[in-house]
C-alpha cells in the first residue's frame, strides 16, 4: 500500500513542478521549451519513437473525433471566459493608466482620497499654481487648471436607465495639461457661458450629449457645442467653464482639485515638499499618473479573483472531461501500443506520445478559447462606476499576453490530463494488451 | 422506481468514466450556485423587506448633492407619510482605506425608522444620551473585534472638523442585529448622530444628505413621492423621490450588467457541459448495445428502452449537479461568513429550482440521441453483433 | 391437439444494399406442445433464422407463424415485445446475462414487465434460481460464475415467467463436456418433468441426442431426419 502511495506523491509532485514552470515562464520562454521540444523530438532516438507514436495517435483522431472535441472544446470554454474575464479588467487597467503622466500632477484636500470628496478653496489654488516648479506658457501664465467635479444624473442611450455621468469645471489652461487632446466636433467653449464639450465615449454612451443638444443641469439649460478626444478616461466626461460649473453648483469660489504640468517630471519631489512644508496648505499632491494609476486598482484586482476563481472550476471540469477523453483513447489503442512495445519502443515514448496528443488538442482548445474571446470581446464597449462615483467608459481589450496567459492555462490543463493516462499507458503490462480498462 | 437498479448499474458499470463525469457536472453545477448568488446580491443590493414601505429623497441634481433641513418639517406635512428622518453619508476612514464600511450621521429618530435594525432599549437610550455616540451592525463589530464604551476613530475624507482637524472620535454605545439572514450585510454600517457632524464640520450646517420617508401604505408610494417632490418644485433644491428599493436597485446597475456577464460564463460552461456528457453517454450507449438487445429480447418495449437510457442521463446530470449546487451551498455560507466583503446570497430555492431543472433539460438533452440509438436497434443484428 | 406453433410457407429475404438475400423458403412445420425439438443443420442454412422469426424477434417476409393459436406474423414491434414478454424464453450461445446485475436480479428481468410486486418478484426468481439448482449463487454476479453456472441462470431467466415456449440458439455452443451435459440435462428435466416446449438450434449431434426429434435445415429449406419426424411436404 505504501508503494502505491508513494507512486501517487510521486507522480503528483512530477505534476505539479511542470505547472508551476508553466505559470512562471514568460511568453519567449514556452517558445524557448517548444524549440527544444521539436529539437529532441527529431534528433535524439527516444525522441523519434516518440514523434512516430504520436504520428500515428494523431492520424487516428479523426475517428475519435466525438471525444477529442471534449478536450478542445472543454478548454476552448475555460480559456475563452478567462480571457474575456482578464480582458475587461485589463481594458478598464489601461483606460485609466493612460490618464495621467509623469509631469502633470493633481492637488487635493489632504485625506479626500478622489476629487468627489476634496474641496480646494481659492487662496490654496492661486499659492500652489504660483510655485516656481509649475510650469508657465507664453503669456508667463501658470499652467494650472483648478476644476470642479461633479456628478449628474443622465440616461443612457442604451437602456434609459438613469446614470451618473461626471461634469468637470476646468480652467483656462486646460487645454495645454494634455498633448493628447483635440477637439473632434465642433468647438471648445467660451468662458463665463453655459456651454458643454463632451468626451467621445460620453456622446455615445449618454442621451442628449450629441452635438447641439441642450442638457438640464440643476434646472439650467446648457448646450452641447462640440466633443473632444482626450485619449484617455476624460472621454467619459463633460467639460465646462470652471466657474460657471462653480456658480451653478453654489461652490464659490472653492474648487475640487487642481491640476498643474509641472516644468519636468524631475520636479515633483520639490513641488511635494514645497506644499507638504507650506503651513498655510491642508492639500495632498500626486502626480496625475500615480493618482489615476490607483483608480483602477480595486476594480482590476476584483475581477482578476473572479476570472481566476471562475477559470479554475471550468478548469477542473475541463480536466476530469480530458481525462476521460485520453483514457479512452488509450483504451480503443491498447493493442496498437501493447504491439508497439513489444516490438521494443519502450515506455518514455508512449508517455510522451500520449502526452503531446493532449498538449496538441489542449493547445488547439486554447487558440480555440481565445480567437472566440477575441472575436466577441475585442473593443466591446462597457462602463462601470469610477473613483468619482461616475461612469467611465472602457473597451475590453484583448491583448497578446492575455493570449499567452489563455494557452498557458491550456497547456497546464492538458499537460494534466494527458500525464494520468499516459503513465497508465505505458505501464500497461504488454500482455495485458487485450484487457479492458 | 422499480426499473431504478437498472439505471443504477448502467451508470456505474464504468465507474472511474462516470465518476470523472459526474466531477465535471459537479464543477459546472458549483459555478452556477456560486454565480447566482453573486448575481441575487447585486439584483437585491439594498433590497429589504421593508424596503417596499420607504422613500428615498435626494437632489434631483445628483445625490451628492445636499438638501436643506428644513425640508424635514414639509415633508412630516404631507399626506401618507409615517415618519421622517434623515441622513448624511460621511465617508470616514477607519484606519485604512481597504477597511471600506458606510458610515453616516443620521436624525436621532433614525432607528424608528428603520426598526428591522434591532438595539436593545438600554443601548439606544445610550446613543440618544450621548453627543459623540455611535452604533455599528453586529458585522461590522466582529469583523474589527469592536466592544461596547470603545473608542472608534475615523479619518474625514470629505468632512474635516472645524479647525482643519481630519480625525472625527466616536464612542461605541450600540450594536445593532438584523434578523433577516438575506440582508445580513446591512449590518456592516455605522451611524452616529447628524447634530455632532453639523456642530463640528467645518464647512457649513443645515445639510442633509437625504431624506427617509416612512409612508404608511406601500401602494400609496407614487402619489407621496410625487407630493414630496412637489414642495420643492421650482426652487434652488429641487428634490426626486423615489421607493428605497428603486433607489438601491439603480445603485448595482450602474457598477455593472452583472447578469450578462453571468449569464454568458453560464452559457459557456453549460455549453461545453452538454458536449463532455453527450459524449459520456454516447460512448455509454454504444458499449451497452447488446444488454440493450437483451433487454428488448426478454420483452421490454421500445419505448421502456428509450426510458431507460434517457433516465440514466438525466440521473448523471442530477447525482453530479445536486452535488454541485450542495458544495456551492458550503462554499457561499463559509465566504459570507469569513470573506463578507464579496457580496454573495445564501444559495435559495430559486437557485435550487432552477438548477434542477436545468439538469433534466441537459439530460433530456444529451440522452436524446443514444437513447433513439437504442430504441431503435434491431434485436437480430445487435445480438449477432452487427 | 393441435401443435402450438403452426408454420405454413414461411419465407425470410434479407436485403443487403441492392442485393436480395433468400434466407429461408417456404418453410412448413408444426411443434406440439410439449415438445423438446432440435434444428439442425450448416452454418448459413438460416437455422437461426427460423428460430428467431419463431420467437419473434423478427418477422417473416411471406407466409404465416402461429403460437399458440396466435397469428404473431401479423403483429407490430410493440406487440411481438407484449408477446414475448409473456409467451417466450430465451437461451443463447453467449449466455448474454447483464453484467452489472447478480443472478437473481438477471432471472428477475423479466418479472419487472409484469405487475408482481417486488417480494413476489424476488420469490419467482429464488424458486427458477432452485430449479436450476444455483440457489446459493443468486448473489453473486455473471463475472462470478462459471460459463456452465451462467447458462443455468440464462435458463432461470428463460422460464421464471413460465412461459410457453423456450428458444434456445447454440446453447450449449461456448460450454466444456461437462458443463454441456448439465445444461442440456436440465433442459430435458424441464421438458419431461415439466412440459416445457423447447426449440433448440445446435450443430452438435451429441446435444440433439437428448431432444425428442431433430430437424434439419439446408439452404433454407427443412430436410427430414431424425425419429418421428413431423414434416409437411417441402
Amino acid at each position: 500500500m505504501w508503494r502505491k502511495i508513494g507512486y501517487v506523491l510521486s507522480v503528483i509532485v512530477a505534476a505539479v513542478v511542470p505547472v508551476i514552470v508553466l505559470v512562471v515562464l514568460p511568453a519567449w520562454g514556452i517558445l524557448a521549451g517548444v524549440v527544444l521540444l521539436i529539437a529532441w523530438l527529431a534528433l535524439t532516438r527516444t525522441g523519434r519513437q516518440a514523434w512516430s507514436a504520436t504520428a500515428v495517435a494523431v492520424s487516428t483522431i479523426p475517428q475519435r473525433l466525438g471525444s477529442s472535441s471534449v478536450v478542445i472544446i472543454g478548454i476552448a470554454g475555460v480559456v475563452g471566459v478567462l480571457v474575456a474575464l482578464l480582458a475587461m479588467a485589463e481594458g478598464f487597467r489601461a483606460t485609466l493608466q493612460q490618464t495621467g503622466s509623469d509631469d502633470t500632477a493633481i492637488v487635493l484636500r489632504a485625506g479626500s482620497q478622489t476629487e468627489i470628496n476634496s474641496v480646494v478653496d481659492h487662496d490654496s489654488a492661486v499659492l500652489v499654481a504660483d510655485m516656481p516648479q509649475v510650469m508657465r506658457d507664453k503669456q508667463n501664465r501658470p499652467i494650472a487648471s483648478p476644476e470642479i467635479v461633479v456628478a449628474a444624473s443622465i440616461p443612457k442611450k442604451s437602456n434609459g436607465v438613469d446614470s451618473n455621468v461626471e461634469i468637470r469645471g476646468v480652467g483656462d489652461e486646460a487645454w495645454e495639461l494634455n498633448p493628447r487632446f483635440r477637439m473632434v466636433t465642433g468647438r471648445r467653449f467660451r468662458s463665463g457661458l453655459r456651454e458643454l464639450i463632451v468626451g467621445k465615449d460620453a456622446v455615445r454612451e449618454f442621451a442628449h450629449t450629441d452635438m447641439g443638444s441642450t442638457l438640464d443641469l440643476n434646472n439650467q439649460p446648457w448646450t452641447v457645442v462640440g466633443v473632444f478626444d482626450s485619449g484617455d478616461s476624460h472621454n467619459s466626461e463633460l467639460w465646462a467653464d470652471t466657474g460657471v460649473v462653480a456658480t451653478t453648483y453654489h461652490r464659490g469660489s472653492s474648487t475640487s482639485s487642481v491640476t498643474v504640468r509641472l516644468r519636468n517630471a524631475g520636479v515633483f519631489d520639490a513641488f511635494r515638499a514645497a506644499i507638504k512644508t507650506n503651513p498655510q496648505l491642508k492639500l495632498e499632491v500626486q502626480t496625475t499618473r500615480r493618482y489615476y494609476d490607483a483608480q483602477s486598482e480595486g476594480l482590476t484586482r476584483i475581477i482578476h479573483v473572479l476570472g481566476t476563481t471562475v477559470a479554475v472550476i471550468m478548469g477542473i471540469g475541463a480536466l476530469f472531461g480530458a481525462l476521460n477523453t485520453m483514457y479512452a483513447a488509450i483504451a480503443t489503442r491498447t493493442r496498437e501500443i501493447a504491439t508497439l512495445r513489444a516490438i521494443g519502443f519502450r515506455g518514455a515514448p508512449v508517455v510522451v506520445s500520449v502526452l503531446l496528443e493532449t498538449l496538441l488538442l489542449a493547445v488547439l482548445g486554447g487558440i480555440v478559447g481565445a480567437a472566440i474571446a477575441w472575436l466577441l470581446f475585442d473593443h466591446y464597449t462597457a462602463s462601470t462606476l469610477g473613483a468619482n462615483f461616475s461612469q467611465v467608459v472602457f473597451e475590453f481589450r484583448v491583448t497578446p499576453t492575455l493570449v499567452a496567459t489563455g494557452i498557458k492555462w491550456a497547456l497546464a490543463i492538458g499537460f494534466l490530463g494527458g500525464l494520468f493516462p499516459a503513465l497508465r499507458a505505458a505501464r500497461m503490462p504488454v500482455t495485458e494488451g487485450l484487457r479492458e480498462l | 422506481m422499480k426499473y431504478l437498479h437498472l439505471v443504477w448499474s448502467a451508470l456505474f458499470r464504468r465507474k472511474t468514466r462516470t465518476f470523472f463525469t459526474l466531477l465535471s457536472v459537479l464543477a459546472a453545477f458549483l459555478l452556477f450556485g456560486l454565480l447566482n448568488s453573486v448575481r441575487d446580491a447585486f439584483a437585491n443590493a439594498g433590497q429589504s423587506v421593508a424596503g417596499a414601505s420607504r422613500l428615498i429623497t435626494i437632489s434631483k441634481v445628483s445625490f451628492m448633492v445636499a438638501l436643506p433641513l428644513s425640508l424635514d418639517m414639509q415633508i412630516q406635512a404631507v399626506p401618507g407619510v409615517g415618519a421622517v428622518t434623515y441622513a448624511n453619508w460621511f465617508g470616514g476612514i477607519y484606519q485604512d482605506p481597504k477597511n471600506f464600511f458606510a458610515n453616516e450621521a443620521v436624525a436621532p429618530n433614525y432607528f424608528d425608522v428603520y426598526s428591522e435594525y434591532k438595539l436593545s432599549p438600554a443601548q439606544l437610550r445610550a446613543f440618544e444620551d450621548t453627543r459623540t455616540g455611535a452604533v455599528v451592525g453586529a458585522r461590522l463589530a466582529a469583523r474589527f473585534h469592536w466592544k461596547i464604551g470603545q473608542e472608534i476613530p475615523l479619518q474625514a475624507t470629505i468632512f474635516p472638523q472645524k479647525g482643519g482637524q481630519n480625525t472625527w472620535t466616536f464612542n461605541l454605545v450600540g450594536i445593532y442585529h438584523i434578523a433577516n439572514p438575506r440582508e445580513r450585510q446591512r449590518e456592516e454600517q455605522m451611524f452616529f448622530h447628524w447634530k455632532y457632524f453639523d456642530e463640528a464640520t467645518e464647512f457649513g450646517g443645515g445639510q442633509v444628505g437625504w431624506y427617509i420617508v416612512k409612508i404608511a401604505q406601500p401602494k400609496d408610494a407614487d402619489h407621496v413621492a410625487a407630493a414630496i417632490d412637489a414642495l420643492s418644485a421650482n426652487s434652488d433644491h429641487e428634490t426626486k423621490s423615489q421607493s428605497e428599493d428603486a433607489f438601491q436597485a439603480s445603485f448595482a446597475s450602474q457598477f455593472a450588467d452583472i447578469g450578462l456577464i453571468v449569464g454568458s460564463i453560464m452559457g459557456a460552461v453549460f455549453f461545453t457541459l452538454v458536449l463532455l456528457t453527450g459524449n459520456t453517454m454516447a460512448q455509454a450507449v454504444r458499449e451497452r448495445i447488446p444488454e440493450l438487445a437483451i433487454l428488448k429480447t426478454v420483452g421490454f418495449s421500445n419505448r421502456s428502452v428509450l426510458g431507460l437510457v434517457l433516465a440514466e442521463s438525466v440521473l448523471l446530470l442530477v447525482l453530479g449537479g445536486a452535488a454541485g449546487l450542495a458544495l456551492a451551498e458550503v462554499a457561499v455560507s463559509f465566504i459570507r461568513a469569513n470573506l463578507a466583503a464579496i457580496p454573495m446570497l445564501p444559495v435559495g430555492a430559486t437557485s435550487w429550482l432552477e438548477g434542477l431543472g436545468l439538469m433534466a433539460l441537459i439530460g433530456l438533452l444529451v440522452g436524446a440521441l443514444p437513447a433513439r440509438r437504442g430504441m431503435s436497434l434491431r434485436i437480430v443484428d445487435a445480438l449477432a453483433g452487427r | 391437439m393441435s401443435p402450438l406453433v403452426e408454420i405454413r410457407n414461411l419465407s425470410k429475404v434479407y436485403t443487403r444494399g441492392r442485393q436480395k438475400i433468400e434466407v429461408l423458403h417456404h418453410v412448413n412445420l408444426d411443434i406440439a406442445q410439449g415438445d423438446f425439438f432440435a434444428l439442425m443443420g450448416p452454418s448459413g442454412s438460416g437455422k437461426t433464422t427460423l428460430l428467431n422469426l419463431i420467437g419473434g424477434l423478427d418477422s417473416p417476409t411471406e407466409g404465416t407463424l402461429s403460437v399458440g393459436g396466435r397469428r404473431i406474423d401479423q403483429l407490430g414491434q410493440s406487440d411481438l415485445a407484449r408477446w414475448r414478454a409473456a409467451n417466450v424464453g430465451f437461451v443463447f450461445q453467449f449466455y448474454n446475462l447483464l453484467p452489472m446485475l447478480s443472478a437473481a436480479r438477471n432471472v428477475e428481468l423479466p418479472l419487472l414487465l409484469t405487475k408482481l410486486p417486488a417480494a413476489k418478484r424476488r420469490s419467482h426468481a429464488a424458486v427458477a434460481l432452485e430449479l436450476v439448482g444455483l440457489a446459493d449463487r443468486s448473489a453473486h454476479k455473471p463475472g462470478e460464475l462459471s460459463g456452465g453456472q451462467q447458462q443455468r441462470v440464462a435458463i432461470a431467466r428463460a422460464i421464471v415467467s413460465d412461459p410457453t415456449l423456450l428458444v434456445c440458439d447454440e446453447p450449449t455452443g461456448d460450454l466444456d463436456r461437462q458443463s454441456a451435459v448439465e445444461v442440456l440435462t436440465l433442459l430435458q428435466r424441464l421438458n419431461r418433468e415439466h412440459g416445457k416446449t423447447i426449440v433448440m438450434v445446435t450443430h452438435d449431434p451429441k446435444a440433439a441426442e437428448y431432444a425428442s426429434h431433430t430437424l434439419h435445415l439446408d439452404k433454407g429449406t427443412l430436410v427430414e431426419s431424425g425419429a418421428q419426424a413431423e414434416t409437411a411436404a417441402s
